[in-house]
């Protein structure tokens, strides 16, 4: 990826380390370049060290150990106030006691801008969320979403280059949310600021983002774009955080480069792609995405390996059917099928094969 | 629906909707109020009653009305009379009253209500008194060959006002006006002490709340922002003194500051001041001021503390990264946010300071001592109407500052805990 490169790196943590006690450390040796103009989301569970991350680089928190550098320069003895960097609450933090004018005003009023100069930069920054009639509200008078905009509105209107999100899009219902995640995209592309995104849901990373850094356990375990994260995980932990995945715990029978052979617990053999396993005899987790899974012989690639299943159950959710089997002794093996016209009604206790294509079956490590 | 809207509504047995709903709730209703009864009656007993009754107090006074009859009603019968030249009938009147008061023994009583207005006078009532029953007319001549002082104007006046038992005397009185013989009138500047006073007490209550709200607000923040554990332990102290008998802490203070006392024999020994040169800090308006901040202290403290917890830190974080320094985020974030806190620990602690008595009648000494303890001076002295017009003042200035700071503030933004 080119803004990858160190040369143009916007925002970099290098070897950051962050202990609140002096005994455990919440991060673990961060590594990070965020290009200019990227949109960067950290995604994890609480307590994975993301939002100390977005703490530190906003300079709320001090990194234990190393060196955070924005556009080449170190932050770490900057005071928040001087870094110029705009900020999005979770819970929005609009101060209630100022109208809506007078909270994006506030942070042009601190630079000593001039009266004009600010009514013309507050207008053109509501105009920009579409809040243009609330200047004189309340933020207590404003719904969740408009408050969600407003917030915005004050991030962007000092014209920063960088953005934090802290979870913005939290407290909003699921439509509305799915809105502003198309606004808030839209608002990055078109200003060309460089967005440094955190939340825990994994759709709202996939949609948004340029790339998705993965956090568990105080360290990135995957750092790619949305595609790649989703469909080639690089290990268990990301298999299972972003989306639904079957598992097949086995053995290394045979490695031929990333190509190998899987001897499952029951005794069956299956294809799959070696991804970071490293030697034959090694105990993995194969995981394979449900909608890659295939029942119809058809479908299958030739030459591939089939394993017996059992229909327990089969659940109807509208766009798709979602089937559990059972397979190879596990009983939560899912299938999911389109909802066409022609398709295939399976009933509980049927007896169907189903396989899939080497490349869609990856071998991980086993947690 | 058109048709629901103009039409009467009933239920589905035909009665007025209305009716029905009325019936279904009064229950609840009458429930609710014998529930609410209990308390309404504690107030009407405990608190409007007395408040009536001490209002009343201050405009109605029968001393002399009740024990001289005859002279009220001719009083009665002579609206423009002459108080420098009374007519012999009055005289007359009078003279059968004082016979009749020292018959009733109510001479005390009516000598008393005179005293009120015209100082000096219970004695000249109870000589007359005395000789009353040997009088022979003309009534005025003898009174006045009794004691020339029957014939003052301004007790004439006096005598009028109080032949009626309701009166505006005490509180002509409680603002120091003063009756002469051409009536009443503002006072003579060293005696002029009513208004000086509640100008007095006003003023210290207000530096009292200042000074409150200096040394409560940083407490209540490191209260509101530390742990918990930590928090709960610095709360604890903050609600000691509440625990404590005022007595005890007034004596504490007396203790400390008094000239013998433990902070003038550490600054003596420090060589900070010489033995003969120690610091008057006690029974003056310098103990008053400390001790009552010391009391008052919590009150300031805790309604502050309930709004700072709730105040999220977040505020604080988006200013910082809107640009703001710490100190611009202090005074344009935070102390915004705070003012329901500081508005109703401060009307808390200037309310409460206004009425304060035992404080500043512990330590207060001459010049420390505050309307109230003016009040309780001329209770102990019996002039109840007295000291019911200077309460039903004070309980008036109080009133009008609760309204200017409804209208200022907001009565709905107080928050006390």
């Amino acid at each position: 990826m080119a803004q990858n490169g160190p040369g143009d790196a916007y925002v970099e943590f290098q070897h950051v380390q962050k202990s609140y006690d002096g005994v455990s450390l919440v991060v673990k040796d961060l590594n990070l370049s965020i290009g200019k103009g990227e949109f960067l989301t950290m995604l994890g569970p609480s307590g994975s060290g993301k939002t100390t991350c977005l703490m530190m680089l906003a300079g709320f928190e001090t990194a234990t150990n190393g060196e955070i550098l924005l556009d080449k320069r170190p932050i770490n003895q900057v005071p928040p106030h001087k870094r110029g960097i705009g900020m999005v609450f979770q819970n929005y933090a609009l101060f209630p006691h100022m109208t809506v004018g007078e909270n994006l005003s506030f942070p042009l009023e601190v630079r000593g801008m001039g009266k004009d100069e600010r009514e013309a930069k507050v207008k053109r920054a509501l105009d920009m969320v579409q809040m243009g009639n609330f200047i004189n509200r309340r933020p207590a008078q404003l719904s969740g979403g408009q408050q969600q905009r407003i917030a915005l509105a004050r991030a962007l209107v000092f014209d920063p280059a960088l953005v934090l999100m802290d979870e913005p899009l939290g407290a909003l219902d699921k439509q509305l949310r799915e809105h502003m995640q198309f606004e808030i995209k839209h608002l990055h592309e078109s200003l060309g600021i460089t967005v440094v995104y955190v939340t825990h849901d994994q759709g709202e990373a996939l949609t948004m983002s340029d790339r998705v850094a993965v956090f568990n356990d105080g360290r990135i375990q995957q750092l790619a774009p949305p595609a790649d994260l989703y469909e080639r995980p690089e290990n268990s932990f990301v298999a299972q955080f972003i989306g639904e995945n079957n598992k097949l715990p086995g053995t290394i029978e045979e490695l031929n480069g990333d190509k190998a052979l899987v001897r499952l617990a029951t005794g069956e053999l299956i294809d799959a792609t070696a991804v970071n396993v490293k030697e034959k005899g090694q105990k993995t987790l194969v995981s394979i995405r449900p909608e890659r899974v295939e029942f119809k012989p058809s479908m299958m690639p030739e030459g591939a390996h089939t394993l017996d299943a059992e229909v327990i159950e089969v659940i109807y959710m509208g766009d798709i059917l979602r089937a559990v089997l059972r397979v190879a002794g596990s009983d939560d093996f899912v299938m999911k099928m389109r909802n066409t016209l022609g398709q295939t009604k399976l009933s509980a206790g049927e007896k169907i094969k189903v396989g899939w294509h080497p490349l869609d079956a990856r071998a991980l490590d086993p947690m | 629906m058109a048709e629901a809207a103009t039409t009467l509504l009933t239920t589905s047995d035909g009665r007025p909707l209305k009716a029905a709903l009325a019936t279904a709730q009064a229950r609840a209703k009458r429930r609710a109020f014998l529930l609410v009864l209990p308390l309404l009656l504690f107030v009407l007993l405990t608190f409007l009653i007395p408040i009536g009754y001490m209002l009343k107090r201050s405009l109605e006074h029968d001393g002399f009305s009740g024990s001289a009859p005859s002279l009220s009603a001719w009083f009665k019968q002579q609206p423009g009379f002459d108080p420098a030249n009374p007519p012999e009938e009055a005289y007359a009147a009078l003279v059968s009253d004082l016979a009749l008061m020292q018959k009733d023994k109510t001479t005390g009583m009516a000598g008393t209500r005179i005293n009120y207005t015209v100082p000096g006078t219970i004695s000249l009532f109870k000589a007359g008194a005395r000789a009353a029953k040997d009088l022979q007319p003309p009534y005025k001549e003898a009174l006045l060959a009794l004691d020339p002082e029957w014939g003052m104007p301004r007790l004439w006046r006096a005598m009028e006002a109080a032949s009626s038992p309701y009166t505006t005397e005490f509180y002509q009185v409680a603002t120091d006006r003063k009756l002469g013989d051409t009536g009443w009138a503002r006072g003579a500047d060293q005696d002029r002490i009513y208004l000086y006073l509640f100008f007095k007490t006003f003023l210290v209550s207000g530096a009292i709340t200042v000074i409150c709200l200096l040394l409560a607000f940083p407490v209540a923040h490191l209260l509101a922002v530390l742990p918990m554990s930590k928090s709960s332990l610095l709360m604890i102290l903050v609600l000691l003194p509440f625990w404590t008998s005022l007595l005890v802490r007034t004596t504490a203070w007396i203790a400390l500051l008094q000239e013998q006392g433990i902070v003038n024999d550490l600054l003596v020994w420090a060589g900070i001041l010489s033995d003969d040169n120690r610091l008057q800090a006690m029974y003056n308006m310098t103990g008053t001021i400390v001790a009552m901040t010391h009391v008052l202290l919590p009150f300031m403290i805790l309604p502050l503390y309930s709004v700072m917890r709730v105040i999220p830190p977040s505020y604080a974080r988006a200013s910082r990264s809107l640009g703001a320094t710490s100190w611009t985020t202090f005074r344009r974030i935070y102390v915004p946010q705070t003012l329901p806190g500081i508005a109703a620990g401060s009307l808390l602690v200037f309310i409460l300071a206004v009425g304060y008595y035992i404080t500043p009648a512990l330590v207060g000494g001459a010049d420390g001592q505050l309307i109230s303890n003016l009040i309780s001076f001329h209770m102990t002295k019996s002039n109840w109407s007295l000291a019911a017009a200077l309460a039903a003042m004070l309980l008036a200035a109080i009133l009008v500052l609760y309204w200017l700071y409804d209208r200022l503030i907001g009565i709905d933004r107080l928050k006390l805990g």
